[in-house]
């Protein structure tokens, strides 16, 4: 027996079953019902849509990761770059043109992702930036919606029809259709109340089911609500932002619907339309983007619900989830320095404990 | 009994079940033991023997020096066969001054101290002079003198003496197995150091995955009224002095206060049995309990092995490498030390030997942080490593300081729950580390600039004191004395010397 | 036309207005210059040990607080922690790497050469030499602060400089290396 050399590392000698990928690979598993369901709904053109997003999201990860010399395979096998490609995917127009799932993902993994410093640097979610930067400069291919057409569907576009959609670009004018959030802004600048354009969108149960116009994120709320509960049950996430932000939304809304019915519509309804559920569970959750502490969370997710709110009735947008999470992510880094946990023996400011004596 | 939470913690692969059910065996006298002078938190002790000395088993052959230290004993009969520098069992590998220790293989006890055979009795401080000659320390891990623990009832009242059986590392099962094979030691032990302490109430806490354990020490306590057993949740670092006084009291201690400010003093249970030894019987702590365990081993064993005895030896005693190891621990997986030599010796603190597979440690290199925020929600000491962690690897050690740092004990729950794979605790000990130094550095050059500012004055005085001579001589009473600003100054400098 | 004009009216007003505020509280509120040399003399070692070219630590620090000297790194016994602590202060960037090298050392006397001559005593600025006449000296580490000054005035060559022993109780864990690769220790076996 006998020499080692000094021990390079110091403990502990165990570890979790945690890692990255798993982390990743979970949520993935997570948003893999709901997204074979809109798929299914969406038919081929949303399928198309979908696979040149994830994919050009992975090939430019994997370029900006060579030119920053860091260690590709290695990175790419974390499948973050996928999370956010998909999740770009959910929430841009199922039949949007090949080019906007394209420059979408640019914006996302490399403005949003890589210029940060690559993984776990970004201070804005990625696949928000996609969207919104999208949204902001092509607001008319953003924001044609067409109400679902299930796959093997009479009036569903066969492969080489969605070819046409995807790379053609072109939606015949019959099949498109408002998102339901979309139809009571514009009926409003009309002078329409909320009263009366609630009886043109889809019931609540429809939207629920997810049987609506919007993007495939905004549709099968119950799929995805059901993702997020798994999410919750395997502590990927906890309820922190996902209850203040829903909580804050809702009693937002159910306040001034209360007050004013014909302007505002109801709470539950801003639950159950727009992107609310992917949101809270899916994006607004982002570990990167998000406060690391619990009490951060609730600050951040509330911040969350009540933008969303506001940009819903107050701005040029019909669903402001996406400009909600990026404004909440830009006061990620003051929220985290605030709410630092309180340390054991020692109170909220650092300062020891009174001594207290009493067994 | 009510049982408070703690904030934190994580439940790691305990894994007690490789020893859990293997009885203590003794380890058979080796031919060579190594015992370092310094083995202890403190001054290391003084040598009281040279080479060549023949030695009895329990003979005192290094003193204690100083406020903190711990005196060592002959662990059996034999000869002193030299002093000089060995390997110690720390991650460095570096060398401290070690007694070595030929056995005759008679095993004979030498001169004991008389056995005090009623200790609620005598003096508290009679049983705190025999812990003190009987080179106690504290067994959990820490290593702390035992004595000078036992000294706290003389400087303030105290309540409760809180046993500390949680045994919360995983794969470690020696204080299981003493608490169900010598229950009576144990609560004997701990009453005698209730009685030095002078608390009326002797609280055992074990976590509840010990069921046995906690049924033997029942028992034995069920004739003592003041000597209560609790079963404390299972949650990984229990076994911390202040989250266990957390957890039965629902106190938190406040920070830069010890528990023995709330009237709580905690000691581990294999502590009260060397305690036990000494005062029934006069013996001093020359072995103990460890646990051999770990993927690595071929046959895991708890053994009784005297201080000073190779790790080598223990490890070939139960079969040697079943397969490589990829890391030899002193201690628990959590907070144990990597072991740079098998050659270094059992110490007084050892409480477990494990040879870990790579798959049981599930290292992986690291990767960038996502910011996922489980470290901050299981820290139990409510840090925030992942924001520590960042400042220290830009070397912004003073950032760090202001976070908390120094708070932290490393018990390594960041580390096992980060999905990176990012040493945390590896940062923090480092960090750690470099602030004591800087410290130390800074006190060190104070004490300098002072013995400068002291030595110019001094230079000053005699040269002056020649002047004045010196004009004494030629032209008596012309001069004046020297500008009053610089003699103020020098008077200031001086009061600071003489404070 | 009289728009533009208002505007330009205004602005100038608010401008002349403010310009008097602020003159007004420059000369009201103005501090004397702040005691930079006296803050620098109390960072210096204060051993007045000479090794950077001034007569002691109270000249390197006035030199230094006037501008008159350009280099930081010239404190020997303040190591890097000082060249650390002048770089923040006086906002001076300075090589590390030439000080990096330089471990903290503490003089030591080879007993046998010590003839006794005590030259190395009256040199000592921290009385860290013990000793007398004709009688072997020997150095208080603790008292020694590494400024190497009685090196050279010894006749014999018996002090050397060398570095701090690293040992158990004052090892403590180095930086991480790179983190992406890290690899135990390997357990060799010599059977």
């Amino acid at each position: 027996m006998s020499v080692v050399a000094s021990a390079k590392k110091s403990g502990p000698f165990a570890h979790g079953f945690s890692s990255v990928q798993k982390t990743m690979f979970t949520v993935l598993l997570a948003l893999a019902p709901a997204t074979a369901f809109n798929l299914y709904l969406f038919g081929w053109p949303a399928i198309l849509l979908f696979t040149i997003t994830v994919g050009a999201c992975v090939a430019i990860e994997a370029v900006c990761l060579q030119l920053a010399g860091k260690p590709v395979g290695a990175t790419l096998a974390d499948c973050s770059a996928v999370l956010t490609g998909w999740l770009l995917a959910m929430s841009l127009p199922p039949w949007a043109p090949w080019w906007v799932g394209v420059l979408a993902a640019i914006f996302a993994i490399a403005l949003a992702k890589h210029a940060f410093g690559g993984i776990g640097q970004n201070v804005f979610n990625p696949a928000m930036v996609g969207r919104t930067v999208m949204l902001i400069s092509f607001p008319v291919a953003m924001t044609i919606w067409v109400a679902p057409h299930p796959l093997f569907s009479a009036g569903a576009p066969g492969l080489a029809e969605s070819f046409a959609i995807t790379f053609g670009g072109n939606v015949p004018d019959t099949m498109s259709a408002a998102s339901a959030l979309g139809h009571i802004k514009t009926e409003l600048s009309r002078g329409i109340p909320v009263t009366q354009s609630m009886s043109q969108v889809p019931d609540l149960m429809d939207m629920t089911l997810g049987y609506r116009a919007g993007s495939m994120g905004e549709t099968s709320l119950l799929l995805i609500l059901a993702g997020g509960l798994f999410l919750m049950a395997k502590r990927i996430i906890s309820w922190h932002i996902p209850v203040s932000m829903m909580g804050s939304l809702f009693l937002i809304a159910a306040l001034f619907h209360a007050i004013d019915p014909a302007r505002f519509t109801s709470g539950t309804f801003h639950l159950v339309s727009g992107a609310t559920v992917l949101g809270a569970f899916f994006i607004a959750t982002d570990y990167v983007t998000s406060p690391v502490s619990k009490s951060g969370q609730l600050v951040f997710g509330a911040g969350v619900g009540l933008l969303t709110w506001s940009i819903r009735n107050f701005a040029g947008y019909p669903e402001g989830m996406a400009f909600a999470v990026l404004l909440m992510n830009s006061l990620t880094p003051i929220i985290d320095q605030y709410t630092r946990p309180r340390a054991f023996g020692r109170n909220r400011k650092g300062e020891p404990l009174p001594l207290e004596k009493k067994p | 009994m009510k049982i408070f939470t703690v904030r934190g913690g994580i439940h790691p692969e305990y894994r007690k079940d490789i020893t859990s059910e293997k009885g203590i065996t003794v380890l058979p006298m080796p031919a060579t033991l190594y015992i370092p002078l310094q083995q202890h938190i403190g001054a290391p002790a003084e040598v009281l023997v040279v080479a060549g000395d023949p030695v009895k088993k329990g003979q005192m052959i290094a003193r204690n020096q100083g406020s903190v230290s711990a005196s060592h004993h002959a662990p059996t009969s034999g000869r002193i066969m030299e002093i000089t520098e060995v390997a110690a069992p720390h991650p460095s590998g570096l060398p401290q001054t070690t007694i070595i220790l030929e056995s005759d293989g008679k095993d004979e006890w030498g001169d004991l101290p008389e056995p005090i055979t009623d200790p609620f009795a005598v003096d508290p401080k009679a049983i705190h002079d025999r812990v003190a000659c009987s080179g106690i320390v504290g067994m959990g891990g820490a290593a702390f003198p035992s004595a000078i623990k036992l000294n706290l009832g003389q400087q303030k009242k105290l309540e409760i003496l809180l046993l500390n059986g949680a045994e919360c590392e995983p794969y470690l099962t020696c204080d299981d197995r003493v608490m169900r094979e010598h229950a009576d030691e144990v609560v004997d032990g701990a009453r005698i150091m209730a009685h030095a302490l002078g608390t009326p109430r002797v609280i055992i806490g074990i976590e509840q995955n010990k069921p046995q354990a906690i049924e033997a020490m029942t028992r034995a306590a069920s004739t003592f009224p003041n000597v209560e057993v609790v079963a404390v949740p299972v949650q990984y670092p229990m076994g911390s002095e202040r989250h266990l006084v957390q957890a039965i009291t629902g106190i938190e201690t406040p920070a830069r206060k010890l528990t023995a400010d709330l009237g709580i003093v905690v000691h581990n249970v294999a502590t009260a049995r060397a305690v036990h030894h000494a005062v029934r019987f006069g013996r001093p702590l020359v072995a103990r309990v460890v646990t051999v365990s770990g993927g690595a081993i071929r046959d895991p064993k708890n053994l009784l092995a005297p201080i000073g005895a190779k790790i080598a030896d223990l490890v070939e005693f139960c079969g040697g490498f079943a397969a490589r190891p990829e890391s030899v621990v002193n201690g628990g997986p959590m907070m144990g030390q990597p072991l740079a030599s098998l050659d270094a010796p059992v110490v007084k603190g050892t409480s477990g030997i494990l040879a870990l597979t790579a798959e049981e440690i599930n290292d992986r290199p690291a990767s960038a942080c996502i910011r996922c925020g489980s470290c901050i929600t299981i820290c139990p000491c409510g840090l925030s490593p992942v924001e520590m962690s960042a400042f220290i690897r830009k070397d912004n050690l003073e950032t760090a300081a202001k976070l908390g740092v120094m708070d932290c004990f490393s018990c390594g729950s960041c580390s096992w729950v980060c999905p990176s794979h990012i040493p945390l605790v590896h940062y923090f000990n480092y960090a750690k580390g470099m602030l004591r130094d800087q410290e130390s550095d800074r006190r060190k050059n104070e004490r300098i600039k002072l013995l400068a500012e002291v030595r110019v004055i001094r230079v000053e005085k005699a040269a002056e004191a020649k002047r004045a001579a010196l004009a004494a001589k030629s032209k008596p009473a012309a001069e004046a004395a020297p500008s009053g600003a610089a003699g103020e100054a020098k008077a200031a400098t001086e009061e600071k010397v003489n404070a | 036309m009289t728009g533009i004009l208002i505007a330009i009216g205004s602005l100038t007003l608010i401008g002349l207005t403010l310009g008097t505020v602020l003159g007004a509280a420059a000369r009201r509120f103005a501090v004397k210059e702040d005691p930079l040399e006296e803050e620098l003399k109390a960072m210096m070692p204060g051993s007045q040990c000479g090794q950077c070219g001034y007569v002691g630590c109270a000249q390197y620090a006035g030199a230094l607080a006037k501008g008159e000297e350009g280099s930081i790194t010239k404190c020997a016994p303040g190591g890097k922690v000082l060249v650390e602590a002048l770089s923040a202060k006086l906002g001076i960037a300075a090589d590390l790497s030439a000080l990096e090298e330089k471990v903290p050392e503490h003089a030591f006397i080879k007993e046998e050469l010590c003839i006794g001559c005590t030259r190395c005593i009256r040199e000592c600025s921290t009385d860290a030499i013990l000793g007398a006449n004709k009688l072997m000296h020997t150095i208080i580490v603790d008292a020694c602060h590494g400024c190497s000054k009685c090196v050279p005035v010894c006749p014999t060559d018996a002090i050397v400089m060398v570095p701090y022993p690293e040992t158990v109780v004052n090892w403590h864990w180095p930086k991480p290396e790179r983190e992406n690769t890290q690899p135990r220790p390997e357990v060799v076996h010599a059977h």
